[in-house]
């Protein structure tokens, strides 16, 4: 972002909080970035509302010692992330600046009216051209590359260019900066531009320089058997994990940031804890990722945007972090954005509605929330680029209801516009059942790896199996039949084994799809087998010590010998049971 | 010096409106009342009106009196000079003491950079079982302690002060009883931890407005500490209370409402202040326990919730014990697995158990027959409840691990207990 020489100003009138109203004799344009000029400070800010020669704006910074009468220059521009090699491994903040320089420059407290460039400029790329002279390509397509950690970072024709453009000069293979031009293009009126390693995009803008948007149907595999076998997402898909405090979504957030199988995932840390982000940062760079056998830090971008960092920052963070998530999109990548938490990124925005004293919804949410959330989540999808490889943007945002009720407006704004619900309760979590997700309200539209009767009948023992328990919880076990209490027990034994999953146990916290097809498989077999007990103290027994022998086999590793031991004595102690049924009959 | 502005247009509960020009948002100003002097500071500025919260309330004020803006935002000295002082939520000496103007810094200040923390990885003793073995304190952690008012809560909050290793205290009082304050102040003085604590005391007979500048100008003074390297344990009590003169004020500036009164912004609010919390690389820290009292023992009411969202984790304290179910420490994984190989097999299986017994007595009050698993699970959670969930055990984590292990064997066999067998071998009490 250069300082350009200011054209249009403007004096502030009004303060409240972080919005300021400014007055200008010259035109506005609505969301433009406009700067408050205060002392040896240029304080970032953007339009929101214009009424007559007034402007009311958001400030990303605190407002704290500004005056009325303080100058404001207005940019004409809309608030835009730089876009292209560098942005692996970097943690931002909301408005894209990059924290470790920061920190640098300013020490442990961030300093307001510091803004550094994202991308830096004196790092030189190893340009490869893939296009030539007399080309004609569209805004997207790629004119060259340059590797950047494992993957091929494609330089494109910058987004903003419409219509066909032909390459006049391009530059030959070396090493350039992202100051340095590779490429002028002519467009059809005539127009020569240049074309740099690096480009600019107005974040609320979706990037949509691909041939068409597709049905997501692959699954994306997260490695967590509760959501890859019941509740499957897809790659382009959408889902929400909201939750009341304590079930665990961050900690959820977090393994699938490790473990989905995925080529990026992009973290936005929009309104939570600092601590978290930060146990993000200091652990990707050492948890080496066995798809590629580089650190995680290598295909990960972190926005961080914690809750004490100014509040309308956090309101751009996830759409800096969904613009990035596009932007390597675009090079034929499937990439995860987690946003985490998108009620703290509603709530940033009534936060300033109230401050415009607009008209509130319900919650005082502003009524533009729906519409909002949807255009957000919209912007996830499975697209088929101009070269015909396929790429994905997908979207897990985690919501912080209320109270824990569901009812409330972020909640039910973000299940109408998603493709999978993973709704935690403080029931399972209570009784430390992980993941919390609540197998009986949660639901997908998505298709399982797993064979899709096999996954109803789940679905059917989980929920019998409740239905038993609120009964017993009437009528008391005696009361209870023993043909229904073992359903009770099949249940309680499904959830055990299959749908928690011991995070702090190395083998356990990841269950690859294979191993997911063959266990569910097993379990399923012992799921429909028809047992015969004397009593229900002896399937309470049974079950419990299958329990055991599960979880000890949950943590072995796939294809070992122990694992395949471990799997020959549950086989066996189940055939007991299952056989010595078939001798009562036979009696 | 200061221009002094003299038109008082308005006053409203407890903000006052001035015409004046050239002041700073957030500024302070003071206001030359006929009973002496307050504070007050800028809270919105529209033109020439300037609205100011004054902290002692604005009984009195009369539209002539004079309103002097000092051009900064508030500050508090800081430093070794203020240990083993008192003071009120201005910042004045309420002991005999001078008042101290040295090293005087900002409140509210910017937020640390978030690659400039380091992962907590320090446990913080305390002898008490459930917060040690279940829910253990971590260096740098904020945890509020939800609690129903009649709560021993200022007990448990004087109780994990004194035994706490760190090197400064910092109590910040917001609607303190007097009783309450004096008990802090006796406790602490009792067991010789005065000397390295600082007090800043609202009491509830105080003008609601000096409660909000309470849990700002603690970590501001905590803050300073821990960039000169000491470790600080901030113990707020109670921020129900700062919430409460929150949502007074929002409603006098005629602010849209969100939730029961409170303000739209009680979760940034909130969060600017326990996101203090912080364990600095190369420097000290700071560790912030939190009362919250819960209107109606609700968790679901706008205080408790937006305060669980942001801290890490909470202790819920009821009937008098530190409940298990409720309670959770996020952090405590992080020292947790450094202790001993059995500390979280101890922590889930117990846990784990008590649920149960928990359905157990359920069923039995509605009066079912009481199957042998039932009263192993009945004889289980008796013994948890008496030598483990009482406040008044006070043992260190090695032996409250210990018996964690008697009180399985006393109740099960190793197989009912779902614990791994490697560690069933290593630590089940051998029957002799």
């Amino acid at each position: 972002m250069e300082n350009k020489p200011a054209k249009r100003t403007g004096t502030i009138t009004r303060i409240n909080g972080n919005m300021v109203m400014a007055e200008t004799d010259s035109f506005i344009v609505q969301n433009e970035v406009a700067f408050i000029l205060h002392e040896e400070e240029r304080l970032k800010s953007e339009v929101i509302r214009i009424r007559g020669n007034q402007a009311e704006m958001q400030v990303y910074e605190s407002t704290q010692g500004l005056k009325v009468g303080d100058k404001v220059e207005f940019s004409e521009e809309l608030l835009s992330v730089e876009l292209g090699p560098g942005l692996l491994g970097q943690i931002f903040d909301g408005v894209q600046n990059p924290l470790p320089q920061i920190a640098k420059e300013c020490g442990y407290f961030l300093k307001r009216g510091v803004y550094l460039k994202a991308l830096s400029d004196d790092i030189k790329w190893d340009f490869s051209p893939s296009a030539k002279k007399g080309d004609i390509l569209l805004a997207g397509q790629s004119i060259g590359f340059v590797p950047e950690n494992i993957f091929q970072h494609r330089i494109m024709v910058p987004f903003s260019f419409s219509g066909p453009q032909e390459i006049i000069s391009i530059a030959g293979q070396g090493k350039y900066s992202p100051k340095e031009p590779v490429a002028v293009l002519k467009d059809k009126e005539g127009r020569q531009r240049e074309c740099f390693l690096t480009q600019f995009w107005p974040v609320k803008v979706p990037i949509s320089a691909y041939a068409e948007k597709l049905k997501p149907a692959q699954p994306m595999v997260t490695k967590m058997r509760l959501i890859d076998s019941l509740f499957p997402v897809s790659l382009g898909g959408t889902y929400c994990i909201p939750g009341p405090f304590g079930a665990g979504k961050t900690v959820l957030q977090q393994l699938v940031s490790r473990h989905a199988e995925v080529d990026i995932v992009i973290i936005a840390a929009c309104g939570e804890r600092a601590g978290e982000v930060v146990e993000t940062l200091k652990t990707f760079p050492e948890i080496i990722d066995p798809r590629t056998s580089r650190p995680l830090s290598e295909r990960t971008v972190i926005i961080c945007n914690t809750s004490s960092m100014p509040v309308a920052a956090r309101e751009s963070s996830v759409y800096t972090a969904v613009t990035i998530a596009e932007y390597y999109r675009q090079m034929g990548l499937d990439v995860l954005l987690l946003a985490d938490s998108t009620s703290r990124w509603a709530q940033a925005m009534r936060e300033m509605s109230g401050r415009l004293e607009e008209i509130p919804g319900e919650e005082a949410f502003p009524a533009y929330l729906e519409s909002r959330i949807a255009s957000f989540y919209e912007r996830a999808g499975r697209v088929r680029l101009y070269d015909g490889s396929f790429a994905s943007v997908t979207i897990g945002g985690a919501v912080s209801p209320a109270g824990g009720n569901f009812e409330e407006p972020v909640t039910q704004a973000t299940l109408k516009v998603v493709g999978a619900f993973h709704g935690l309760s403080r029931e399972r979590s209570d009784a430390r059942r992980y993941p919390a997700i609540d197998p009986l309200i949660s639901w997908s539209k998505y298709s399982s790896f797993i064979d899709e009767k096999k996954i109803s009948r789940g679905h059917e023992i989980l929920r019998r199996s409740h239905d038993v328990g609120q009964m017993m919880k009437v009528i008391g076990e005696e009361g209870t039949s023993l043909a229904d209490y073992t359903d009770y027990l099949k249940g309680d034994f499904f959830d055990f084994v299959y749908l928690q999953q011991n995070a702090f146990d190395k083998v356990d916290e990841a269950t690859s799809q294979e191993r997911q097809k063959y266990t569910y498989d097993f379990i399923y077999e012992i799921l429909e087998g028809e047992f015969a007990f004397a009593d229900k103290e002896e399937a309470l027994g049974f079950f419990h010590r299958l329990r055991q022998a599960f979880r000890g086999w949950n943590s072995q590793a796939w294809k070992t010998p122990e694992f395949s031991k471990t799997e020959e004595e549950i086989r066996s102690s189940v055939k007991d049971k299952i056989s010595r049924k078939e001798e009562g009959v036979n009696v | 010096m200061y221009k002094v502005y003299t038109n008082i247009v308005q006053i409203a509960g407890d903000v006052i409106t001035v015409e004046a020009e050239g002041v700073g948002y957030s500024d302070i100003a003071q206001v030359f009342v006929r009973s002496g002097l307050s504070l007050a500071q800028v809270i919105r500025i529209d033109g020439k009106r300037v609205s100011l919260q004054v902290f002692s309330g604005s009984r009195g004020i009369s539209t002539g009196d004079k309103v002097r803006f000092l051009g900064h935002p508030m500050r508090v000295a800081s430093g070794d000079n203020l240990l083993g002082r008192i003071f009120n939520g201005s910042g004045d000496a309420l002991d005999k003491g001078p008042a101290l103007t040295e090293n005087l810094v900002d409140i509210g200040g910017p937020s640390v950079n978030p690659v400039r923390r380091i992962i907590p990885s320090r446990m913080i003793r305390t002898g008490i079982p459930m917060i040690d073995v279940f829910n253990s304190l971590v260096v740098s952690q904020k945890l509020p302690i939800f609690s129903i008012a009649g709560e021993p809560y200022n007990d448990l909050l004087a109780r994990i002060a004194i035994q706490a290793q760190v090197d400064v205290i910092i109590l910040g009082g917001m609607g303190l009883k007097y009783d309450d304050y004096l008990f802090f102040r006796d406790t602490l003085e009792e067991s010789g931890s005065l000397s390295r604590c600082i007090f800043f005391v609202h009491t509830a007979a105080d003008p609601i407005v000096e409660c909000l500048l309470v849990p700002d100008i603690s970590l501001a003074v905590a803050e300073q500490f821990a960039l000169a390297g000491k470790n600080v344990l901030v113990l707020l009590s109670d921020m129900t209370n700062f919430c409460d003169a929150l949502k007074e004020i929002s409603i006098t500036m005629e602010q849209v409402p969100s939730n029961r009164g409170y303000p739209g912004d009680l979760y940034s609010q909130l969060a600017c202040r326990y996101e203090k919390a912080v364990d600095f690389d190369n420097a000290g820290s700071i560790t912030t326990l939190a009362v919250t009292t819960m209107p109606g023992d609700d968790v679901t009411h706008p205080v408790p919730d937006n305060t669980g969202y942001i801290t890490e984790g909470q202790f819920y304290l009821k009937n008098g014990v530190i409940e298990p179910f409720g309670s959770l420490s996020r952090l405590k994984q992080q020292v947790n697995g450094k202790t001993r190989s059995d500390h979280r097999t101890i922590m889930d299986t117990m846990i784990q158990l008590f649920a149960s017994y928990r359905e157990t007595v359920e069923k039995r009050s509605m009066g079912f027959q009481m199957s042998s698993w039932d009263k192993k699970l009945l004889m289980y959670g008796e013994r948890f409840e008496k030598e483990m969930m009482s406040l008044k055990v006070n043992i260190p984590l090695e032996k409250a691990l210990d018996l964690g292990w008697q009180i399985l064997s006393g109740c099960f066999n190793p197989e009912e207990t779902g614990i791994k067998k490697s560690i069933i071998e290593e630590y089940w009490p051998k029957k002799d």
